[in-house]
């Protein structure tokens, strides 16, 4: 559910080191972070290493090994939480990314993997 | 005569709406008061930011309550969910789970409301275990019988017997609608031509569906018809769904205190083409039931691909069907667009 918002439009953006774009949990509710298994980014086909990935919600940001154990935070229903992946940058111009969550919730009897793409473009 | 069962709406309704900011707390509170449907539901943790992990802001619980007020609309049920997978690799301990059940319990006594929905997985242990403490506070904490369960699973059974032994009158079931599918829904068959299934196949698993045929054998018949990847998918859903009997809620009917009006579209006729509520109506009245019905509008997900869903117009559609089958003399209307409190805040 939700798939088609996950990537919020228009929100690429160069940061030192990488690139970040802001992105929603496609979920009815919110998760805690230590439920967020797995956030997977792939860019113009190439998947960005797991290490690389940094997700940062009201000015707290974290690895995704880090998140695994936070008991304290969440990323709530419709946040727009900052994703950012350290690959040495992008190239101005537009870029296809394809933005993957795996969640662990407790009620369901299988591992959701849900995953949105979009064109989003970066200004020079 | 008018019917002493109540409507509500549960805001998890909302969602594809709330989702995108397009309406507020006070649009959504606002346009189930409109629709005369004045029990309001809430998923916790999708209403309040913050909950559980790192908590609620006490002006996010005021704001909630001064709505509340000013709509004249009554809290019902929190609905809370106790990730008991929290841990990667290992389960919650008992304990743990049983006190996070009881800051839920406190979190619902917060809001007001009279009940808090667990989850149909939760262990009854669990449940009994916090049962005093919700009866300190005022709380029934009613578990969600939902579909593949039903009344007559042994899983329910067990969490019967384990309420009846405790003695408490703090446990309690909610049951949800969507135990009583009478026909496969066309809005899944729809998703599922969308995702390439063959309209051959659709069919008879639409046929099949009717005639009660055994999950299993739909199954191996949609294999040997040669279906693969999305017709599985839509031969698999009959495992997980079913026509259920609504009066099996007869012999529960002191317990059950809410009930989750669960839809997947409210065609132009007021007519929800696969969940029968005239018949449930009639049984709830005949078990005397005197709560909320609380629509919970789960279309959303199965045309969101090929439309953006209209949360608002499928709630009204259900409401009037409601106030219809309960003996109403007129029909639910809004008056207010759905939009009115996000449009003022963005404009400010």
């Amino acid at each position: 559910m939700m798939d088609n918002k996950m990537i919020v439009e228009r929100s690429l953006q160069s940061v030192d080191g990488g690139f970040s774009f802001l992105g929603r949990l496609p979920y009815y509710r919110g998760l805690g972070l230590s439920m967020i298994e797995d956030i997977q980014v792939t860019v113009d086909g190439e998947v960005q290493p797991r290490e690389s990935v940094r997700f940062s919600v009201r000015g707290k940001t974290y690895t995704l090994d880090e998140m695994e154990t936070v008991y304290d935070d969440r990323w709530n229903f419709g946040e727009k939480a900052t994703i950012i992946v350290l690959n040495g940058g992008l190239s101005a111009g537009t870029h296809t990314i394809t933005f993957a969550v795996r969640n662990r919730v407790s009620y369901l009897p299988f591992v959701p993997t849900t995953k949105d793409t979009k064109e989003l473009a970066l200004a020079a | 005569m008018t019917s002493l069962i109540k409507r509500g709406v549960s805001l998890y309704s909302f969602q594809n709406e709330t989702f995108q900011g397009k309406m507020t707390l006070e649009d959504c509170i606002r346009t189930s008061a409109e629709l005369g449907a004045k029990g309001i539901e809430v998923i916790g943790e999708q209403t309040f930011w913050g909950w559980p992990e790192y908590g609620v802001a006490d002006a996010d619980v005021d704001n909630w309550h001064r709505l509340i007020a000013k709509y004249d609309c009554v809290p019902v049920s929190h609905d809370f969910m106790l990730d008991y997978k929290r841990y990667k690799g290992r389960p919650m301990p008992f304990d743990e789970q049983v006190a996070s059940v009881k800051k839920d319990v406190d979190f619902g006594a917060r809001l007001g409301m009279k009940y808090i929905r667990a989850l149909v997985s939760i262990a009854p242990e669990v449940l009994v275990a916090a049962a005093p403490y919700a009866e300190e506070k005022g709380i029934k904490i009613l578990i969600e019988v939902h579909a593949p369960l039903h009344f007559d699973h042994p899983w329910i059974i067990r969490h019967a017997e384990a309420f009846e032994k405790s003695g408490s009158d703090a446990l309690g079931f909610l049951p949800d609608m969507g135990m009583f599918v009478f026909a496969f829904p066309p809005v899944w068959t729809e998703k599922f031509l969308r995702l390439g299934v063959p309209k051959n196949i659709a069919d008879y698993i639409v046929k099949a569906y009717e005639d009660r045929v055994l999950s299993e054998y739909v199954i191996l018949d949609v294999q040997q018809m040669g279906g693969t990847g999305p017709a599985i998918a839509m031969a698999e859903t009959l495992r997980h769904n079913a026509a259920f009997e609504p009066k099996r809620m007869l012999d529960y009917m002191p317990r059950i205190h809410n009930i989750h009006g669960k839809f997947y579209q409210m065609n132009e006729d007021y007519v929800e083409p696969s969940i029968p509520y005239d018949q449930i109506v009639k049984v709830l009245q005949q078990g005397g039931y005197q709560g909320y019905i609380c629509s919970e509008y789960e279309g959303n997900r199965w045309i969101e691909d090929a439309e953006e869903p209209d949360s608002v117009e499928q709630v009204r559609r259900q409401q009037v069907m409601l106030a219809r089958l309960l003996g109403e003399s007129e029909d639910p209307t809004i008056k207010t667009s759905p939009t009115a409190s996000a449009m003022a805040e963005a404009a400010e």
